[in-house]
């Protein structure tokens, strides 16, 4: 038998529920794997003592045949976003410094009545601003995925320490959080799965606020069929949320039947950008080839907006950011700077507390909001968001499912792309579409580049049709035969 | 955008920046905006804005309490909590003075 590490979650579900392990020692080989890995840097925060505890308890409801969900007893990383009774929560920030929630956020609570057992808290870009992981104020996350120039590479970002504990195997899954990529970025850019459900489908409550109108929870796996099972102990309809949304909620699993007969599939034409690596072009064409030779439809469509969505999105996710982050002011909680006067404290303490790109994004959001350029960009953006809505629900009257390319490069190494801000959020440039219409997407690994690192296949859905992105994000996983494994794997034995 | 520009914003969004900080910002954010603007391109005379990306009624909830009475989860956080005599934290914390 291969190493509990290499398990995917079914897999270790299955070996639960026949007794071939218990969750314990699941658990603490996943704990030493944490341990061994620290040289990554993917976790803040780990928690082995209430791992064990929650393991133990799980295996003492299985034995009494009352296994909560299929996540019982299944060791997972959160990304250090997510408000956790009792366990210190940064945000990737040092203006929390401290702060330790006594309540925990509604998607981690369903994980934990699920049986789900955490092992810590992961890395992230700062209040999940970054996509590549190098904003945190607790230093870099480095890919597990390296080539012979020796060069550390970036995970991607926002969710970069949970994308490299998912591929580097000391996490069998993850909860990461997507505002305009940040878990289909780093999914792509580790060689894993990373899913974005409809806006609304996961509560929001107790997830730090970058965002408010984009946040998204969702999984990163190691197969789609585990996206599906961890997706489906994290949705709910919450009283806590307004946008929460009352729905009906599917077998999300029961969805991966890989018959996609007839199934129309938008290829999008203006996601062929000027200058793209032909790497990205020839992968984006495997994977329209493997598409059709499971019997789908491709149909080329456009989407004339596309252009426009990036500019939008860094009106809009500033704007709110703006907003949100104005409660972190050294008064009530976290840290505080003193200084002469109560607007020297708060501008000390903020000064102080946010990084550089946090700084930059609240100024932007603050200079988009103030009097004399509302209208000029605010109201400009959220009219541009309405034209990149309406121009997805007339595509999806035609198609019932986009193929894209996730990014548009493989992970690139620490340092690079660092000196521009528009060079980094190109990054972002397939995956911010579907974020600012609030659909479903995915990243699913799809080959590798020339030089040996992953590239993610990108699928977007109509909203509440998740298991349409399941469905043919199955047959992409079974077609890319995705075998290759990173060069730091945790818990080999 | 100059120098002055962004000491407003940064005034305006209460966040100190040094002087060297406040140059490259000035490049960086003109860089930003210039790269915004090709959303000038657009017509979106009669676009209504976007209020929600997915389109639901505002739920709405009996107006009770169903929360409180917890005041030491609420202050686990907060800094500079008095102690009483019994050097027992007391369920209130001290802020800067705002009031000038």
């Amino acid at each position: 038998m291969s190493s509990l590490t290499d398990l995917t979650i079914a897999a270790a579900r299955d070996g639960l529920e026949k007794g071939e392990f218990t969750s314990a020692e699941l658990t603490e080989a996943h704990i030493s794997a944490v341990e061994a890995a620290r040289g990554l840097n993917a976790f803040i925060t780990e928690t082995p003592e209430l791992a064990l505890e929650r393991a133990k308890a799980s295996d003492e409801r299985r034995a009494k045949g009352e296994a909560a969900s299929g996540m019982d007893g299944i060791p997972i990383a959160v990304k250090d976003l997510y408000c956790t009774e009792g366990v210190e929560t940064t945000a990737g920030s040092h203006i929390l410094g401290g702060f330790t929630p006594p309540y925990e956020s509604t998607v981690t609570q369903n994980l934990r009545d699920g049986g789900a057992v955490m092992l810590g808290k992961t890395n992230m870009d700062e209040f999940a601003m970054g996509s590549a992981n190098i904003t945190s104020y607790h230093g870099n996350v480095i890919n597990p995925w390296k080539l012979d120039d020796g060069k550390d590479r970036v995970p991607g970002g926002s969710s970069g320490g949970s994308a490299a504990a998912v591929a580097g195997h000391f996490a069998l899954g993850a909860a990461g959080s997507d505002t305009g990529g940040s878990i289909r970025q780093p999914a792509s850019f580790s060689g894993i799965v990373g899913m974005k459900p409809t806006y609304g489908r996961c509560s929001r409550w107790g997830m730090v606020a970058f965002a408010s109108s984009l946040d998204q929870a969702g999984p990163m796996t190691r197969s789609v069929e585990d996206a599906a099972i961890m997706l489906q102990s994290m949705v709910s309809h919450d009283k806590k949320d307004s946008t929460s949304v009352d729905q009906p909620v599917p077998d999300f699993a029961a969805a991966l039947t890989g018959d996609i007969k007839g199934l129309k599939v938008g290829i999008p034409a203006e996601y062929r950008l000027d200058g793209m690596p032909g790497e990205i072009e020839t992968l984006w064409q495997q994977g329209v080839d493997w598409l059709k030779d499971a019997g789908a439809e491709p149909v080329e469509i456009s989407l004339p907006h596309t252009k426009y969505a990036l500019p939008t999105y860094y009106i809009v996710a500033p704007a709110e950011a703006s907003s949100n982050l104005a409660r972190y002011d050294g008064v009530r909680y976290g840290l505080r700077v003193e200084g002469d006067s109560l607007d020297e404290m708060y501008e000390n303490t903020r000064g102080q507390g946010f990084g550089a790109e946090v700084r930059r994004r609240i100024m932007i959001g603050t200079y988009v909001l103030s009097a004399g350029y509302y209208d000029a960009y605010y109201v400009k953006a959220m009219k541009l968001r309405t034209l990149i809505l309406q121009e997805f629900q007339r595509a999806f009257e035609n198609v019932e499912v986009m193929l894209t390319p996730t990014a548009p490069s493989p992970a690139f190494a620490i340092g690079e792309k660092m000196d521009d801000p528009v060079q980094m959020y190109l990054n972002d440039v397939f995956t911010v579409p579907a974020s600012l219409a609030g659909l479903p997407a995915i990243s699913v690994p799809g080959g590798l580049s020339d030089e040996g690192l992953p590239l993610g296949l990108h699928l977007i859905t109509k909203p509440f049709d998740e298991e349409t992105l399941f469905r043919v994000g199955g047959v992409l996983e079974e077609a890319a035969e995705f075998t290759a494994q990173p060069s730091y794997l945790g818990g080999a034995s | 955008m100059d120098k002055d520009t962004v000491l407003n914003i940064a005034k305006l969004a209460r966040i100190k920046v040094s002087d060297a900080e406040t140059e490259s910002l000035a490049g960086e954010l003109t860089n930003i905006f210039d790269w915004i603007e090709q959303l000038n391109e657009v017509n979106t005379d009669n676009v209504e804005p976007m209020t929600s990306v997915v389109a639901m009624d505002m739920p709405s909830r009996i107006d009770e309490v169903n929360d409180g009475a917890d005041a030491e989860r609420v202050l686990q956080n907060a800094p500079d909590r008095p102690a009483d005599a019994q050097g027992n934290s007391m369920a209130f914390y001290t802020v800067p003075k705002v009031v000038e």
